[in-house]
């Protein structure tokens, strides 16, 4: 069993919900990474979602797109995010890192040279925004062959016909995508987003995160009701833009932990940690 | 019978075009298909479209014979489609038009474009307000800056200009952000693209509309002269231009197709937008397409004199068309495209656009090359007047 799946049977045996908290490797420098990658875990992260860097970041909103462009400032690259996931393996062989990005820095690779450098390095699972299901049959063939987990988004206007698609390709866990629009919007809809998860539990066995415009331990909750994981990554980024250096360990540390609170508290399993 | 019939059904050229873009948009994406090709057969679309190029646009637009300026560069005949004597002044407009009626059938009341130079931003805006539809333009504040002229007609068409702050403040981060808002706001909004790129069916769709340059040419070059030229030469940044022109000529392979790329400060200085022929395949706005990018795949900024040139990607059919060895492709500096704007000026009085100058350049280089009966076709694709500022600042000239 992988290290995504592993996860969520714990979690499941546990009754808990997935916290998966995405920052963009090389944000706010390079050198902070695998600090920030542990101090997740400490703070209550499950899986890692890590950005790789893109000049072009199509899918995302201004605040991602942001931190990509200070990650290229310090020209951080798809080799440097490797190495990153290399150093992060050395002292944590348990959580989960998943790759998130756009297609190009892939193709300027090659599948097959990445996802073995991939594995080798330690990422668990790759999503690539600009990789739909029509497009990526070799792709995820070079993943499988590494036993790397091809995670896909699924989307308010996805048709049903698509969901079965994505259900026969997707590995480790599928990525609800919670609002029509970029990461970091505000207009989360509860109703759809209940409606719409049940429509595709229906379909896909493998479990739900639900991402895009959750941005307090209110809606973070409340997502933690209807998916099996939340997936935090804007709001967390708008931390490390606007912390001091000698605070932003700190506050970064303080949000995840009270989201990390606000999921545990679904199933009354509050952490010792949430009198805090 | 028709033998070439790119793009296939998922909007593949070879290896090239395709839909790689978020799920989010892919529900737009199919509906816009699916409308388009329900409308692209439908004769009253097809009849109202027509009815528009002629009565609003002015088409068809004629064939020039430039006889002083052949005559100077002493070799073969150069003729201009003049593409520049349409309404606002260069080809944007087919297309825009096009777009707009099916936006309209599509039931959308609110239509965004990306814009570089102005010109797709200014053809969008008017095509908005012929049709009574809202329109919203994204613009990189750095090209707000440089072409506060087009602006400001956008502004008088009754378009919001948004200024883009993101990335390097140029096209590409404009159509960044045009396809955020399109995702955000796909029920009421049409994303009307300026070029042959983009995620299917936006190349396929916008060769369409603007084949009819080609599909004119072809009438015209054999009631004119009674055959059809020996090469077709047009400027190549997006293609949307070239594309219209080439496209009807595909299968007649007597006829050389030569796009002209923008060479910037030379190919070798990092400073130009010369993607097909310095360039390596990728995947960028929807597309897998040459690009200009470095070794781990960032796309890098692209310089040309010529706004409408400077973009880091290009259409995936003249990446096809690359490879399978049907059109050439070449590239000529800002330096060779201001002079053949002056020798056109001075030749023949017309002003032609700086993109366009890039087509004209590269026939000036090629016609002393072939016999007196040769006949070059270049597409005129716009007229110069929007780059008076950039022209007179290259002779230090400030107004």
């Amino acid at each position: 069993m992988n290290r995504i799946t592993s996860t969520f049977s714990v979690l499941k045996a546990q009754n808990k919900k997935a916290l998966i908290p995405f920052i963009t490797a090389g944000d706010p420098e390079p050198e902070m990474t695998v600090t920030l990658m542990h101090l997740l875990v400490q703070a209550g992260a499950d899986i890692i979602e890590l950005g790789v860097p893109f000049s072009d970041p199509m899918a995302d909103g201004p605040t991602i797109q942001r931190s990509s462009e200070r990650a290229l400032h310090h020209h951080t690259g798809l080799k440097d995010v490797l190495t990153m996931v290399t150093e992060f393996r050395k002292t944590n062989t348990v959580t989960p890192v998943v790759l998130m990005g756009y297609a190009n820095p892939i193709e300027a690779r090659g599948y097959g040279n990445f996802a073995m450098a991939a594995k080798e390095a330690g990422v668990d699972g790759v999503l690539i925004v600009d990789y739909p299901p029509e497009e990526c049959e070799e792709w995820v063939q070079q993943l499988e062959d590494q036993k790397i987990d091809p995670i896909f988004l699924l989307s308010p206007t996805t048709p049903k016909r698509r969901m079965e698609k994505v259900a026969k390709l997707a590995k480790g866990y599928v990525y609800y995508v919670s609002l029509k629009g970029v990461t970091g919007a505000s207009h989360l809809d509860l109703v759809d987003v209940r409606n719409k998860l049940a429509e595709v539990r229906s379909l896909i066995s493998i479990p739900i995160g639900v991402g895009f415009g959750i941005r307090d331990s209110v809606a973070a909750r409340a997502v933690a009701e209807l998916a099996d994981a939340v997936v935090v990554g804007s709001r967390i980024i708008e931390e490390i833009e606007n912390s001091t250096r000698s605070a932003l360990l700190d506050n970064v540390n303080n949000l995840v932990k009270s989201l990390r609170t606000a999921l545990d508290e679904i199933n009354g399993t509050i952490t010792s940690d949430s009198e805090c | 019978m028709k033998i070439y019939d790119l793009p296939d059904k998922h909007g593949h050229f070879g290896p090239y075009g395709g839909t790689f873009v978020a799920e989010t948009l892919i529900a737009a994406l199919d509906e816009l298909l699916a409308q388009y090709q329900h409308f692209r057969d439908d004769a009253d679309f097809q009849a109202e479209f027509a009815h528009e190029l002629k009565y609003y646009v002015g088409r068809p637009s004629p064939i020039y014979h430039a006889k002083r300026w052949s005559a100077h560069l002493g070799g073969a005949q150069i003729l201009l489609k003049r593409e520049d004597l349409n309404h606002t002044g260069a080809h944007k407009i087919n297309n825009t038009v096009g777009q707009a009626l099916l936006a309209k059938r599509m039931g959308k009341t609110r239509v965004i474009a990306e814009t570089g130079a102005g010109q797709h931003g200014v053809a969008s805006a008017t095509v908005a307000a012929r049709y009574g539809m809202e329109c919203v333009v994204y613009m990189g504040s750095e090209d707000v800056k440089r072409q506060a002229t087009n602006v400001y007609r956008m502004k008088l068409l009754g378009a919001t200009v948004i200024p883009v702050e993101s990335g390097s403040r140029t096209l590409k981060d404009a159509l960044n952000e045009a396809m955020r808002d399109w995702v955000t706001n796909v029920e009421n909004t049409y994303y009307i693209i300026g070029t042959v790129a983009g995620p299917h069916p936006y190349p396929m769709m916008v060769r369409d509309f603007q084949a009819v340059i080609g599909r004119e040419a072809r009438v015209q070059m054999e009631e004119e002269y009674g055959r059809q030229p020996d090469a077709l030469i047009a400027c190549v940044g997006g293609g949307s231009n070239a594309i219209g022109l080439f496209y009807p000529y595909i299968e007649d392979n007597n006829v050389r197709m030569i796009g002209v790329e923008a060479a910037g400060k030379g190919i070798n200085t990092h400073q130009h937008a010369a993607t097909l022929v310095t360039g390596r395949p990728g995947v960028l706005h929807g597309n897998r397409t040459y690009l200009i990018q470095d070794d781990n795949g960032q796309i890098i900024e692209t310089h040309s004199i010529s706004a409408g040139l400077d973009y880091p990607g290009v259409g995936p059919e003249h990446a096809w068309l690359k490879d399978c060895g049907r059109a050439e492709y070449v590239a000529v500096t800002d330096d060779e495209a201001l002079s053949a704007f002056h020798a056109l000026c001075r030749f023949e009085g017309i002003i032609p656009a700086l993109e366009s100058s890039h087509a004209l350049a590269y026939a000036a280089k090629l016609a002393p090359t072939l016999g007196k009966d040769q006949l070059l076709l270049v597409n005129l694709s716009g007229r110069g007047d929007k780059d008076m500022t950039t022209v007179a600042q290259q002779s230090g000239i400030v107004f």
